[in-house]
């Protein structure tokens, strides 16, 4: 199996910087990656509806002022339609306190601001890969 | 001094330079500001030659007004002191700015809380969304509030909002309520630049369709025209396009094209030029590229006297005046080692000072990651106070004038802006361009030339790609939360308000506010500062222009 990898990136809640999603959007896309990027201002059920619509392996949330604390949400409502195997990655900036939280909830990896871009494409490109063989 | 000497004498040292080349190369291959300009090693008269003093400095408020645009500049009076303060809810945004204004800071920064931006109450989100990034304010008592014991006829106040000026209707409406006429208000409309929303990447605020928001635009700027005349109902931003990527050169262009665009569609409403233009202002973002910075800033006032007086017939020279607010460039600021961001926002605040700002927000150290709390906010204003009364870089006049390079990098920067300029006039103008994409796309590629470049490391970013510490040796931040009992208070503020309002009253300016919005002729926020009055709030008066003028999108292309 060698499908590309699909990532739907988005920004939930009320704020709507996206300098950082879109610089990400734009790497991921240069590696290879289908990118799906929905804009700013989403809800949990707007962007669960896109992933699983958009059958995606991967959701990257980015977030600036706190919209991260809906991703608790988000990872309950994937399970709820059944989207578990879904990778959910939080990318901005988030407090450390946080980051525990959301790690608890389910969210893969944290990705603070001065992270690399080929950091943020080896990690999903890994933790696909490991997904898919546990698949099959 | 004879320019065939001074050749000889550059000959000299050039071959001096090259021969120390050969034993140490350079720092770098080549020497770039961000904007693209190349920098020579450096810079003589000959840079200069045929430079034409009064043609292109002149003198301190006369044109082309590059020097700055009063007579005395920070002679007589140092720029405004406007900081980001305050989160959470009104009664900790008050008890936070009273602290500031005992500190030094001498002009109000309102920034309400992203729920406000997007249009809604605070009892119709989540309430762990409330207060976190800014000020709530929904109603006419949450502004009381915020302001007990404030005199909004003695101090300026910028208002951040992107429409429909709901928040100002309320500061206006306060204002009233204490007795305070309107032509004594000071302050600015921050944010009422809707294009840098569309186009910044910084997809900030609540959003009508375009067409709404121009209504919204020229009904709030002829309201403040005519009955509050100190206030600036216009603040064109160049802040959103550099924070989301742009070059300095760029922003400066975009914001100048916005301007552009601005004035003719207000001359188009039928306003006179110089009705309007001296109240027009402008909000840029000043990175720690210092030069580059100070160029912008110059070459902005030159160009904007230029484009009042050539292209729009300007006669009042307060049309020309390029007057601008300055926040330090938080895309600069790092996570790793905060503390560096107090160096970093000094040497931004430093560009913006040299550069003639009349009014200046320097972020706070933890303002990279959060809304400052109440320390972290008075280092910043203690690094304003620092420059103006220990420097001496406020006692002179444009004091960086006349330097070779200096002079040389303002020609560059306008002439660079100028190309974009007549880009975008092609297009059609900045609209247009905007609509196209074209913007968007030019922000998208400099956002992800610089994290390459940052990424590779051939943008030194210190303590992110070098100086590295370990997470141990890390300053641990203080992180401010708003507190869920305040946020709950403000809450059930809002809901009794709801019961205890004269609904008849409110009904009935909600239904003015809709018939205003159907007849051209009449003004819309006239009538958004009457609905304020009878007790609406600020998410029911969205909820009509919604309504009435459909709903925005945020333009994602240019990724």
């Amino acid at each position: 199996m060698n499908f590309r990898i699909r990532v739907l990136l988005a920004k939930i809640g009320m704020d709507g910087h996206d300098r950082g999603a879109r610089v990400v959007a734009g790497a991921l896309r240069e590696a290879g990656m289908e990118v799906i990027y929905t804009g700013p201002w989403q809800t949990v059920d707007q962007v669960t509806k896109a992933a699983l619509q958009e059958d995606v392996d991967v959701i990257g949330i980015s977030s600036l002022s706190y919209d991260h604390v809906l991703v608790p949400g988000l990872i309950e409502n994937l399970r709820r339609h059944g989207a578990d195997d879904i990778l959910v990655i939080v990318g901005g900036i988030i407090p450390d306190d946080d980051v525990r939280m959301l790690e608890e909830a389910g969210v893969a990896r944290v990705f603070h601001p001065g992270t690399k871009m080929s950091e943020i494409v080896e990690f999903i490109s890994r933790a696909v890969s490991d997904r898919r063989k546990k698949a099959i | 001094m004879d320019n065939e000497k001074l050749r000889t004498a550059e000959k000299k040292w050039r071959q001096e330079y090259l021969k120390t080349l050969q034993k140490l190369p350079g720092r770098r291959e080549e020497f770039k500001n961000a904007s693209g300009i190349t920098l020579k090693p450096l810079y003589t008269p000959l840079d200069l030659e045929g430079f034409d003093y009064l043609e292109k400095l002149g003198y301190p408020c006369e044109f082309p007004y590059t020097r700055g645009i009063y007579p005395g500049m920070y002679r007589t009076r140092t720029w405004s002191k406007r900081m980001l303060v305050g989160y959470e809810g009104p009664e900790h945004y008050n008890r936070r700015q009273r602290e500031m204004l005992a500190r030094g800071q001498t002009a109000i920064n309102f920034l309400p809380c992203n729920t406000f931006f997007r249009g809604y109450d605070v009892d119709q989100v989540e309430k762990e969304l409330v207060g976190t990034c800014g000020t709530p304010v929904n109603i006419l008592e949450d502004m009381a509030i915020a302001f007990e014991g404030i005199p909004l006829e003695e101090i300026s106040v910028s208002f951040n909002d992107s429409g429909p000026f709901t928040g100002v209707a309320m500061l206006f409406a306060l204002a009233r309520e204490r007795g305070v006429p309107l032509d004594r208000l000071k302050g600015t409309t921050s944010q009422s630049d809707f294009i840098s929303h569309f186009s910044g990447g910084c997809n900030m605020y609540f959003r009508l369709s375009l067409e709404g928001h121009l209504r919204m635009f020229v009904d709030h700027v002829k309201f403040c025209t005519q009955k509050v005349p100190s206030w600036h109902p216009v603040s064109i931003i160049g802040q959103h396009f550099q924070d989301s990527g742009a070059t300095p050169v760029q922003s400066l262009a975009f914001t100048l094209a916005s301007g552009i665009f601005y004035v003719d569609q207000l001359i188009r409403s039928g306003l006179n030029v110089d009705s309007f233009a001296p109240r027009l202002s402008f909000f840029f973002a000043a990175s720690v590229s210092l030069f580059e910075e100070v160029a912008k800033f110059r070459a902005g006032r030159r160009m904007w006297a230029k484009i009042m007086r050539d292209r729009f017939g300007a006669k009042d020279h307060r049309s020309m005046q390029f007057r601008f607010h300055v926040q330090s460039q938080g895309s600069d600021l790092t996570r790793q080692q905060p503390l560096n961001n107090i160096t970093r926002v000094c040497i931004q605040a430093l560009s913006a000072i040299l550069g003639g700002a009349q009014s200046i927000h320097t972020d706070a150290y933890d303002e990279a990651y959060q809304t400052p709390t109440e320390e972290t906010a008075r280092i910043a204003l203690m690094t304003q106070n620092i420059i103006e009364e220990e420097s001496g870089v406020a006692d002179v006049i444009d004091p960086l004038g006349g330097s070779y390079y200096l002079e040389k990098l303002t020609d560059e920067t306008e002439e660079l802006a100028w190309q974009y300029i007549e880009k975008i006039d092609q297009m059609g103008g900045m609209l247009e361009s905007v609509k196209k994409g074209y913007v968007q796309r030019e922000i998208g590629i400099a956002a992800y030339e610089h994290q390459k470049a940052v990424d590779s490391g051939r943008k030194v970013v210190v303590g992110v790609n070098k100086y590295q510490i370990s997470e141990e040796q890390e300053f641990k931040l203080k992180w401010g939360k708003p507190d869920p009992e305040e946020v709950e208070r403000h809450v059930q503020r809002i809901r009794s308000h709801r019961r205890n309002r004269d609904q008849a009253g409110v009904k009935a300016a909600l239904k003015a506010f809709r018939e205003a919005a159907l007849d051209k002729e009449r003004n819309l926020f006239e009538a958004t500062l009457e609905a304020v009055e009878k007790g609406a709030t600020h998410g029911e008066i969205v909820g009509e222009m919604r309504e009435m003028f459909g709903y925005g999108l945020p333009l994602t292309e240019g990724i």
